[in-house]
């Protein structure tokens, strides 16, 4: 019950900054991506302040031998750079790009319920789904061969 | 260039929020606040990891209600989308699919990994800010939309 009364506590959180920090509005986010147009550098400050939180609060948790309420720390790999990962970010910067919404705002926003929002909610929740179907499958056929191979 | 309704004072508070919220899910679940990863463990559900990423997106939608009823400034009845539903739907899209493929979004990699002094993680965050900004342009100032 704790684990989960502290994620919810998490995202209360986040999304309360994003709101605050006004990346739920997409006219703002892309105004900080154009650069070369009508540019406003305030979302660089909302990295900043996030990333100062976190540089200095990242290795002091990660000090502890556990989490507090999880038996370890899950935490992704930091080193392989593969062709997955520039063709990800690739995709993801234009889409980002064309309506102003990254996975927090967007789901953020589904607090205003309106047709917009649960439009493009939709279609990430079928881009995600069709993405981790097809990785899944990959990652499943990759396996069958290497184990045909020994 | 021309510098338009900036605004770093909330912009930098609203980033230190979500530091915290982030270090919180680090220091409690050992887990890191990537919300395309998060979501991406519900939408194609991983096994007995499911509950905590719903709250946290259940969070999510709270902190937003939460900045409306406070009556914090802008009112989000000012804020629209930008573009037209064809338009959404395929940004939509390309998000799904490109945090997916790419193994995280604006926070897990640009927060939490760059936080993290993960490489893998800073060359994520240069090419997905970079392939916005040149989207932005095409689409701006090329395109004249």
């Amino acid at each position: 019950m704790l684990p989960l009364i502290a994620a919810l506590a998490a995202g209360t959180l986040f999304g309360l900054g994003l709101s605050v920090a006004q990346m739920i509005d997409p006219a703002k986010v892309i105004n900080f991506l154009d650069i070369f147009g009508t540019w406003d550098p305030s979302l660089a400050f909302v990295m900043g302040g996030g990333l100062l939180v976190n540089a200095i609060a990242t290795p002091l948790i990660m000090r502890r031998k556990t989490p507090i309420l999880a038996e370890l720390f899950r935490t992704p790999t930091k080193h392989q750079v593969d062709s997955r990962l520039i063709i990800g970010g690739v995709l993801f910067g234009v889409g980002w790009g064309i309506a102003g919404y990254c996975p927090g705002p967007m789901l953020t926003s589904l607090s205003f319920a309106n047709a917009d929002i649960l439009t493009v909610v939709a279609a990430y929740v079928v881009g995600t789904l069709a993405a981790r179907l097809v990785l899944r499958a990959w990652e499943r056929n990759k396996q069958a061969k290497l184990q045909q191979v020994n | 260039m021309e510098i338009v309704n900036f605004t770093p004072i909330p912009a930098f508070i609203g980033g230190a929020l979500i530091g915290l919220s982030a270090a919180f899910l680090l220091l409690v679940k050992g887990r890191v606040a990537g919300i395309s990863g998060i979501a991406g463990g519900i939408i194609l559900p991983e096994k007995g990891d499911v509950p905590w990423r719903i709250l946290f997106v259940i969070g999510l939608v709270l902190g937003g209600f939460i900045y409306q009823f406070m009556g914090f400034q802008p009112p989000v009845i000012e804020i629209e989308a930008q573009v037209g539903t064809g338009a959404l739907i395929l940004a939509g899209l390309l998000v799904g699919v490109g945090t997916t493929v790419g193994t995280g979004c604006t926070s897990g990699h640009g927060i939490c990994g760059l936080a993290r002094r993960s490489p893998r993680s800073l060359v994520a965050t240069l090419t997905f800010m970079g392939s916005a900004v040149v989207t932005v342009f095409i689409v701006r100032h090329l395109m004249g939309a």
